[in-house]
């Protein structure tokens, strides 16, 4: 199957079809980062450009490696959104950047629709790295891939998300691709963290914890912005982890062989009790790292005509 | 020089006139209106009437824009008082009111001088200011309304922003009152706003955009109606965009309040809906709502809650909008699509023509005090003359406001302003 996508904006665009192949092609991939030379020369003489509005330590590395692997050029651009206010603005930017002629560009903007503005009007092919409460499909293609490789399918399979799931960009991206591979979403948060209408994507919500993780096949913790409790968002971090943490006792609803995520980092003790986190029979946190470089691999891989 | 307006569809909701007639305009005034003029005028004055065959079009009193942001003085790169005005007379609108959120704000004498003069000499249309309800429209301290009056403004509005002090705002309504001045509420709770981008529901939830709730606006239409009855004054609600004020609009009439309400063409043509390819173009404050709310609006348009339609033209330039939406500016350039957008009421049935012409013309004048709006005999000669059937796409290179943004470009649309006669001169031909 030829990939004919020019952009990855969001799973919302992405076909079962398409999810499909990234994810088998990502599979593919995660061999390489097995072998004791870590590199293939499928991207070579090609550059990504990292552009990052947004710190992040971890995503914009999972890229940098994935570019490195496949031999690509990779260029990180550290960029501060407080420049819209005086200085070069995005467009301004994005021509720049299109004048080095780079082959894809990977953008992390805290404003949601930043990387479809910079898709409309570059020719190159733009990864979104995450926009503000928007999107974060790289996220959840490595979450999706992590699932099939601990659960064998995603089809018929009851995931949990709990948490902050109005200011979850994550959230939005995995109610999307679960959906499409034939999952159940169940969402579970204080009421205040949940956006308006969100039940008409598809999912049942919860606002508490035990109801959405009962006989869970999947349970996904989201990270809490911390700052968030001075937005009268919820009350104290400490109310918050006595009730939204996922702890030895509340995972007995869950299923036997329940796997836990999270899109990192954690906060311990106020998403996922530390023992839960570091338990290998149930966190696989540490697995959704690793492929998260197999699945950036794949994205750059196909959107470079790879698979042609 | 005498002005025949000849064989067109005469509507003037004033008079409750809807004719076939000829209108013929004297010494810039409405001279007299009657079928057949044309044969016994020119015999009459031979060789000092000029007649415009108007065969199949409708002609109507002066439209009056009594929502427009010109920008002049301080942001003359989005509009200044002579391209707004150009904007206004190609869209159909003889009189525009302009709000006073320009820089710096019109809440003095001076300033509101300052429009009257450039509008004396730039404008096309008449200019109506409007005058800041607070200084600097914080929102803390009183204009001085008497003054302000004197200097020539219509009305008073922090439009821009609301009035969130509840007793500032009960103040300003006793004391405009007093003097005549209709007071314009920009209707937004700041607080349940929350710095938000667009309206609060499944599609700000699936776009990562933080919502605007409808209750914002709708506490402060339901506070400015209690502080209008209990004070016994008036009150008009700028934009309305929800379904909530309407219905809060429509009790407060039938209990006989004097409240009164406009909403914008957008409000009744597009919803939130249209957010999804993150265009600015389409960001706007009230923003675009649900289909709900835009059933409720035609409906309040239709049994008169809504008394106004009302451009609210927010002309930008590129830099304002073509930034992240999170960043851009809110606002709708409206002035040359309002009239083509409101005819679509007409064809769907939920205004009548003479309807739609008070909402644009008579309706305004009325809520402004201004001596407009209608083709009495002896009137002034402002005149809006549509072809309702001519077909055009909006095109926004062609626009003559400096603000090119608009959600419409590219639109197919039906009818439309063809001649635009200000004080007797035609100031606007695009027959
Ligand atoms: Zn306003
Ligand atoms: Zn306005």
């Amino acid at each position: 199957m030829k990939f004919e996508k020019k952009d990855i904006l969001g799973i919302k665009e992405l076909t079962v079809d398409e999810i499909n192949l990234i994810l088998e092609t990502a599979e593919s991939f995660l061999e390489i980062s097995t072998r004791e030379i870590k590199k293939v020369p499928t991207m070579r003489g090609k550059s990504v450009i990292n552009l990052f509005y947004e710190a992040s330590t971890r995503t914009r590395t999972s890229f940098e490696i994935a570019g490195k692997r496949l031999s690509a050029d990779t260029i990180n651009i550290s960029a501060s959104t407080s420049s819209v206010v005086k200085g070069e603005t995005l467009i301004d930017t994005a021509r720049n950047l299109e004048a080095m002629n780079p082959d894809v560009i990977v953008i992390r903007h805290s404003a949601a629709g930043a990387p479809h503005m910079l898709a409309k009007l570059l020719r190159q092919s733009i990864i979104n790295a995450g926009d503000g409460a928007h999107e974060h499909p790289t996220q959840a293609l490595l979450d999706m891939m992590t699932i099939k490789e601990k659960k064998g399918r995603i089809a018929g399979l009851k995931v949990a998300i709990v948490g902050d799931i109005m200011h979850s960009r994550v959230a939005r991206s995995n109610i999307y691709g679960l959906s499409k591979m034939g999952a159940k979403v169940v969402l579970a948060g204080p009421a205040t963290m949940l956006p308006r209408n969100i039940e008409q994507m598809g999912v049942v919500v919860h606002t508490n914890l035990e109801d959405a993780i009962i006989d869970a096949d999947v349970v996904m913790m989201l990270r809490i912005q911390l700052e968030r409790q001075n937005q009268s968002i919820f009350p104290s971090l400490r109310e918050y982890s006595q009730h939204y943490c996922l702890n030895r006792t509340n995972i007995q609803l869950a299923k036997k062989d329940v796997i836990v995520m999270h899109p990192g980092p954690i906060n311990r003790g106020v998403e996922i009790s530390p023992d839960i986190a570091d338990d290998p029979s149930c966190s696989v946190i540490l697995d959704q790292v690793n492929n998260g470089v197999a699945v950036r691999m794949a994205l750059l891989y196909l959107l470079t005509g790879g698979n042609e | 020089m005498k002005l025949l307006l000849t064989g067109a569809r005469v509507i003037d909701p004033s008079q409750k006139m809807d004719v076939a007639a000829d209108v013929l305009l004297e010494n810039g005034k409405i001279a007299g209106i009657a079928p057949e003029l044309v044969k016994t005028i020119n015999s009459k004055y031979p060789g000092k009437v000029k007649a415009i065959d108007l065969s199949g079009m409708i002609v109507v009193p002066g439209l009056i824009d009594m929502h427009t942001h010109l920008r002049e003085p301080g942001f003359e790169y989005k509009e200044t008082i002579a391209s707004g005005s150009a904007a206004a007379v190609a869209g159909g609108f003889t009189s525009v009111a302009c709000m006073p959120n320009s820089s710096p704000i019109n809440d003095n004498r001076s300033i509101t001088e300052f429009i009257k003069r450039k509008a004396a000499q730039a404008a096309l249309t008449n200019i109506y200011p409007i005058g800041a309800i607070s200084k600097d429209s914080a929102g803390s301290q009183l204009t001085e309304f008497w003054d302000l009056k004197e200097a020539g403004i219509v009305a008073l509005s922090d439009d821009g922003k609301p009035v969130m002090d509840a007793a500032l705002m009960r103040r300003a309504l006793e004391y405009a009152f007093s003097l005549g001045l209709p007071v314009i509420s920009h209707c937004e709770d700041i607080n349940l706003f929350g710095g938000g981008l667009m309206n609060e529901g499944y599609y700000s939830t699936i776009l990562g955009l933080r919502g605007v709730p409808s209750i914002a606006e709708e506490a402060m239409v339901a506070r400015d109606i209690l502080i209008a009855e209990f004070t016994k004054t008036s009150v008009h609600v700028a934009h309305v965009s929800t379904a909530g004020s309407v219905r809060l609009i429509r009790e407060a009439k039938k209990r006989g309040l004097q409240v009164t309400a406009e909403t914008a063409p957008h409000y009744f043509t597009l919803t939130d809906e249209s957010l999804q390819s993150y265009d600015t173009n389409f960001k706007v404050n009230p923003p675009l709502r649900g289909i709900d709310d835009l059933t409720a609006i035609k409906e309040g348009l239709a049994d008169g809650t809504l008394d106004a339609i009302a451009c609210d033209h927010a002309p930008h330039g590129r830099t304002d909008k073509e930034v992240e939406f999170e960043y851009a500016a809110c606002g709708i350039s409206g002035l040359e699509t309002s009239l083509g957008l409101s005819l679509q009421l007409i064809r769907d049935g939920v205004l009548s023509w003479p309807e739609l012409i008070a909402k644009m013309s008579t309706n305004p004048a009325r809520i402004l005090n201004l001596p407009k709006g209608t083709l009495k005999a002896g009137a002034d000669g402002d005149i809006t003359v549509i072809d309702p059937q001519i077909q055009w796409t909006v095109d926004v290179k062609a626009f003559r406001s400096r603000g090119k943004n608009s959600p419409f470009h590219g639109r197919e649309m039906q009818g439309r302003a063809v001649l635009t006669i200000v004080g007797g001169e035609i100031k606007y031909d695009g027959r």
